[in-house]
């Protein structure tokens, strides 16, 4: 580029960076450095999350080994709890014949396995967190930038020291379908919190309520509806994993989706896929008509 | 008089990063407005010291931003004083410990909010009874008892309805039901009728001086109405400022202001419904004509002394003895419109 040549100094021109060596040593002395953390304290990682383990297996096992008909059943009777709906039960009912009929049903059930899992990891950890969250202002300050981490990085970029640690398999796809989809349940719930109106806080401190009963008698089930809406996001961010983790040996409807991509399966791709989203709209109509369901209080209903 | 259930000494509230470096500055007389410029704190309140008497109604008057729902909210802690103390029946309110306070505001007060703080996910039973579940009473057994309270305020047969189903004025009837089934002996009421219309307003303030007349709570009563704060109030102090610049018996107030603030306020309204013989008659003297209760207002007492024969008349109190008397002329002169404050500036303080 000699375009500002002699009208500008030299070391304006060429970036000073570290140098091609430098800089390859400095990217290996980090790589080695987590090579060794991991030699080191990769096996009592994995130990830590043997439980986790466990349960995925048992609770994957149990859907397959279950027979089909009660499958359908007690999807048709979730659906009913949540949603009270006779539209969305039969469609879940119809969606779950459908990917029967066309050989999805064991994938699907995996696939079921790991987002019911991961589900109840991200709330467990997520809804205290939030809570943290709402209390604190230090605390938000220092967790907001790392959920914004969480949701933008690429699922690819933190697969690789995953995998480093915890090679391929079931423990660390889940580990990575948890930090995609754990973000919004943390967010919502905080925010919830925080948009309890301070006049129903100021009347539970005024009649002398504790702490405790300020939580869970006050601003939680008032921020429930938020809540609710952080849990139907993270279902949804969970179930957008599901290829991305099959690509580290999760089984489930991502893995023929992946070999239809390899191999240009125009059907099998589209197959699964469909079924992913079929699971999607079932999860998102029962959980929203839930939340919904909760906030009844709000509509001015005749309740006697 | 009565006992003083609630008093307030030397409270200072000094908003801001670090109130404790500016106190003694307002301690030392400096002004709210230099205290902003100067040091970047706010002052809410400043040296204030008020006697709440036992088992009646004390109103506290200001306009928005004089700092009086700031005030109402250190009598149970909602807000930590930079200095004084608030002595309720002995003990320093912001002095107890987490336990104390708890257990004072579970007991000893309870509130009523300008904007009702009902809790909407419960059902209006399930607010009345709130304060009793925070006493530890089983649900059931405080939505049971919660029902006497719904009688009271009128609101029987909506236990079952969520506050989001009722008017302004019956969410407010809640509110009050859910102050007063705690028992406790103290009603803090923040701008309770504010949010209120006209009309329900006046509706409130009777279903309030009914109920007081039956329950003798110690009522510290917040409000910007100087209408209302007459009406209800046994005691009234104003706030400007975050200072109470006057406080005394409501009569005193409007026959005395203590400065061209109140006299503002005072000068407008309806002298004939609020003033009372007692207050301007001759003590001591007696006449012939019929009696007046000494607590009649003057619009009433104007009618008898119009018609007796002598246009005057006899004041009694309750016990029916004659304290003092009173003429036609004096309640006319009663009923007019002082004239500005400064022409009369040997009457006040």
């Amino acid at each position: 580029m000699d375009f500002w040549t002699g009208k500008i100094p030299a070391w304006a021109l060429q970036f000073p960076d570290m140098g091609r060596t430098e800089l390859r040593d400095f990217k290996k002395a980090i790589d080695a450095g987590f090579r060794t953390f991991s030699r080191a304290f990769g096996e009592d990682i994995e130990n830590f999350f043997h439980p986790l383990l466990q349960f995925l297996v048992w609770f994957e096992k149990l859907l397959l080994a279950t027979p089909w008909p009660i499958i359908i059943l007690v999807v048709a009777g979730l659906a009913w709890l949540g949603a009270r709906s006779v539209g969305i039960v039969v469609g879940a009912i119809l969606s779950f014949l459908a990917i029967g009929y066309f050989g999805m049903w064991k994938d699907t059930m995996s696939t079921l396995a790991i987002i019911s899992v991961a589900t109840i990891v991200c709330i467990s950890l997520g809804i205290p967190l939030g809570i943290w969250m709402a209390k604190s202002d230090r605390v938000q300050a220092i967790v907001t930038p790392i959920l914004d981490v969480m949701q933008t990085i690429p699922a690819f970029v933190y697969l690789i020291p995953v995998v480093m640690l915890l090679g391929i398999g079931k423990v660390p796809g889940l580990i990575s379908v948890c930090i995609y989809a754990m973000p919004p349940i943390v967010r919502l719930t905080s925010l919830g919190i925080r948009l309890v109106d301070k006049e129903a806080l100021e009347a539970a401190d005024a009649f002398g309520a504790s702490y405790r009963q300020r939580l869970f008698g006050v601003q939680i089930p008032l921020a429930l509806p938020n809540i609710f809406a952080g849990v139907n996001q993270t279902i949804m961010m969970a179930l957008a994993m599901v290829v991305i983790a099959s690509m580290i040996g999760v089984a489930g409807l991502g893995v023929p989706v992946l070999r239809a991509i390899s191999n240009q399966y125009l059907a099998l791709g589209m197959m699964n896929g469909l079924a992913i989203v079929a699971l999607a709209i079932i999860f998102d109509r029962v959980s929203q008509s839930y939340g919904k369901r909760l906030q009844r209080h709000r509509q001015g209903i005749n309740h006697e | 008089m009565s006992n003083t259930k609630i008093s307030i000494e030397s409270l200072y509230k000094i908003f801001g990063k670090n109130p404790q470096s500016v106190l003694p500055l307002v301690q030392d007389g400096m002004s709210k407005q230099d205290l902003l410029e100067q040091h970047g704190h706010v002052l809410g309140l400043k040296d204030i010291n008020i006697d709440i008497p036992d088992r009646s109604i004390t109103v506290i008057m200001g306009l928005s931003g004089s700092g009086k729902s700031t005030l109402i909210r250190h009598i149970n802690r909602l807000i930590e004083p930079t200095a004084g103390r608030m002595i309720v029946d002995g003990d320093d309110v912001l002095a107890m410990t987490k336990k104390e306070l708890i257990q004072f505001r579970r007991y000893k007060s309870s509130m009523v909010f300008q904007k009702f703080g009902l809790h909407v996910h419960r059902t209006v039973a399930g607010n009345v009874a709130y304060g009793l579940t925070m006493q530890g009473m089983p649900l059931k057994k405080a939505k049971a008892q919660s029902h006497k309270w719904l009688e009271r305020v009128g609101l029987a047969g909506f236990e079952g309805h969520f506050p989001s189903q009722l008017s302004g004025g019956m969410q407010q009837r809640v509110g009050l039901a859910r102050a007063l089934a705690t028992d406790a002996e103290i009603l803090l009421m923040d701008e309770a009728f504010s949010a209120l219309d006209p009309l329900i307003r006046t509706d409130m303030q009777d279903v309030l001086l009914d109920l007081q007349t039956e329950l003798h709570k110690t009522i510290v009563f917040i409000t910007h109405d100087l209408d209302e704060a007459l009406r209800i109030g046994d005691k009234i102090a104003v706030l400007r400022d975050g200072a109470v610049i006057q406080q005394g018996d409501p009569q005193d107030i409007i026959m005395q202001p203590a400065d061209d603030y109140i006299f503002d306020f005072v000068k407008d309204i309806n002298r004939g419904r609020v003033l009372k013989v007692k207050t301007i008659m001759d003590v001591g003297v007696s006449v012939d004509g019929p009696d007046i209760p000494a607590d009649m207002v003057l619009e009433e007492a104007l009618q008898i002394a119009a018609s007796s024969g002598t246009r005057a008349g006899n004041v009694v109190n309750r016990e029916n003895q004659i304290v003092g008397s009173i003429n036609l002329d004096q309640i006319v002169a009663g009923l007019a419109r002082p004239a500005d404050v400064s022409t009369k500036e040997g009457m006040y303080r």
